[in-house]
């Protein structure tokens, strides 16, 4: 059957003037700057580049703006600028002790050393809606003491470690996977895992984690650190043969301490689960803190009894711009598709009709 | 600045100090602009942006993992006296990445010791009160437990 293909090119122009005059908005509203994207939406900004894959606040703001705020839609604009970039090498391995901290907390140790250090947070507010921020205004912060300091925060997960009752992470020197290069493929290593989390939907990770609580595949989490704050990237350019250090990023950090394994001569201990992302993404980091720590059920030859512990279902679904590709390709005209399924229930339908009928005849 | 990462060189590792320092200060390099440029000097490689793949460690001091990209800007320059210098900046500002390579060739050559305390010193000294600042702030949202007496002792 010949179907048209052709025609549409003058509408879909068109369609796109369109939604770039519905970005615009009511031009006699002065229009969003990218700066100010940058500058006053840092947390959309954050979850851009984590889930795009790419710190660059400036062009994680261009796409928001572009998007007209739709994130899944920025991401997924990021994601394809990324491959149009040549990549120099990879990074020194982040120390995040090296943090400049601008939040530091902890749900299991009370008194710390370098303390809870609350940063900028929504945690205690009464998520009322401030009228106050439909007018403009000066927001100066708190009264600084310039002089305070903060004091060394050491890794609250160390307390733990140095008393046995949790694993040391040591590095094993294996060569580092990059899902980006060789398709991902099962059972994945934790690299492989960690990596498709850190650009994963904050969203599924965060109904994964949750529902890990909620009785499917518990693993009895405690936050146990959560650093927030900027830390200097180093790389080793071959030319030089030394590291580099080329600027800071803002980057989240969760530790989680989770429920305990043991018998059959082991020791009972706590057990690990990691989430590391860019910018002020604390949800995000806590989510793939979560979904990591119930992924490692099988080292821990747990039962697998939730979907937050199916590596392939969590590592194959967690991407926000596949999951969106395949399921706007919908939109796709599947005019030929739907042609030949119409054609068969037609043909059922005349069967289910005719059948009864010859069947009377023949009684 | 990450000590451990320093070079046991010192003479690499005061390098590295003022690459960090030059790979911070971003727009702040405009101000030493014709200063840099009074010597002639030509592009062995022209600024270049590309990305580096950011590793993070499994909980923090385990293995590698990649965590993502960040873009980053590299030049190469050569002075007439034939210094060579090199500059790898985080963002996408070609300028700062060419100024910050100029400035690393100057700071090799024989007038180190002027374009540290012409250029470095005070950059440093900025993006220390910089730092400074920000913990400052910080520090006003720790949390002092107080206990409440109960009970007879």
């Amino acid at each position: 059957m010949y179907v048209a293909v052709k025609g549409g090119e003058r509408a879909i122009d068109n369609a796109h003037l369109l939604q770039a005059k519905l970005r615009r908005g009511d031009t006699r509203i002065p229009e969003l700057s990218v700066d100010q994207v940058r500058e006053q939406m840092p947390l959309a900004v954050a979850r851009v580049m984590s889930e795009g894959s790419l710190y660059d606040p400036q062009l994680a703001a261009l796409a928001i703006k572009q998007a007209a705020g739709d994130l899944m839609e920025a991401i997924f604009l990021l994601r394809a600028y990324r491959t149009t970039l040549p990549r120099f090498t990879a990074s020194t391995p982040l120390d995040t002790t090296q943090m400049q901290l601008s939040r530091r907390i902890s749900a299991t140790f009370k008194d710390l050393p370098g303390g809870q250090l609350l940063g900028p947070t929504f945690d205690y507010s009464h998520r009322l809606l401030d009228f106050a921020l439909l007018a403009e205004g000066e927001h100066p912060g708190p009264q600084v003491n310039p002089d305070a300091e903060l004091s060394d925060c050491p890794r609250v997960l160390e307390f733990l470690a140095e008393e046995n009752l949790m694993a040391r992470e040591v590095d094993d020197g294996v060569a580092v996977p990059d899902i980006t290069r060789e398709p991902l493929d099962f059972p994945a290593s934790r690299a492989q895992r960690l990596q498709a989390l850190a650009r994963g939907d904050e969203g599924f990770l965060l109904a994964l984690g949750y529902s890990t609580q909620r009785g499917y595949g518990r693993n009895h989490p405690f936050a146990g650190e959560i650093r927030i704050g900027e830390l200097e990237i180093w790389l080793e350019p071959e030319e030089l043969g030394f590291a580099v250090p080329l600027g800071d990023i803002e980057v989240t950090e969760c530790e989680m301490v989770n429920q305990f394994v043991g018998g059959k001569g082991i020791d009972a201990q706590f057990t690990r689960g990691y989430g590391l992302a860019f910018g002020y993404a604390e949800r995000k980091a806590m989510g793939m803190a979560l979904v990591d720590r119930s992924l490692r059920a099988a080292e821990y030859a747990e039962e697998l009894e939730g979907p937050a512990q199916q590596e392939e279902f969590v590592l194959m679904h967690c991407d926000n711009v596949e999951a969106a590709g395949f399921v706007s390709h919908l939109k796709l005209p599947h005019y030929v598709d739907f042609q030949s399924e119409l054609e068969l229930i037609r043909k059922l339908r005349k069967q289910e009709r005719e059948q009864p009928a010859a069947e009377e005849q023949r009684a | 600045m990450n000590r451990n990462l320093l070079h046991s060189d010192p003479q690499i590792a005061t390098r590295q100090r003022w690459m960090g320092v030059l790979a911070r200060a971003g727009t702040g390099l405009m101000t030493y602009e014709a200063a840099l440029k009074e010597a002639e000097y030509s592009l062995i490689r022209a600024p270049e942006i590309g990305m580096t793949l950011v590793r993070g460690r499994m909980g923090g001091t385990g293995s590698p993992f990649n965590l993502g990209e960040m873009s980053v800007t590299r030049c190469v320059v050569r002075l007439i006296d034939g210094s060579t210098g090199y500059s790898y900046v985080a963002g996408r500002d070609k300028q700062h990445a060419e100024l910050a390579a100029l400035a690393d060739a100057h700071l090799q050559g024989p007038e180190q010791q002027h374009w540290l305390s012409l250029m470095i010193e005070p950059l440093a000294a900025d993006q220390q009160r910089q730092q400074a600042a920000k913990a400052a702030e910080t520090a006003t949202t720790q949390v002092e437990f107080f206990t409440l007496v109960r009970g007879e002792d």
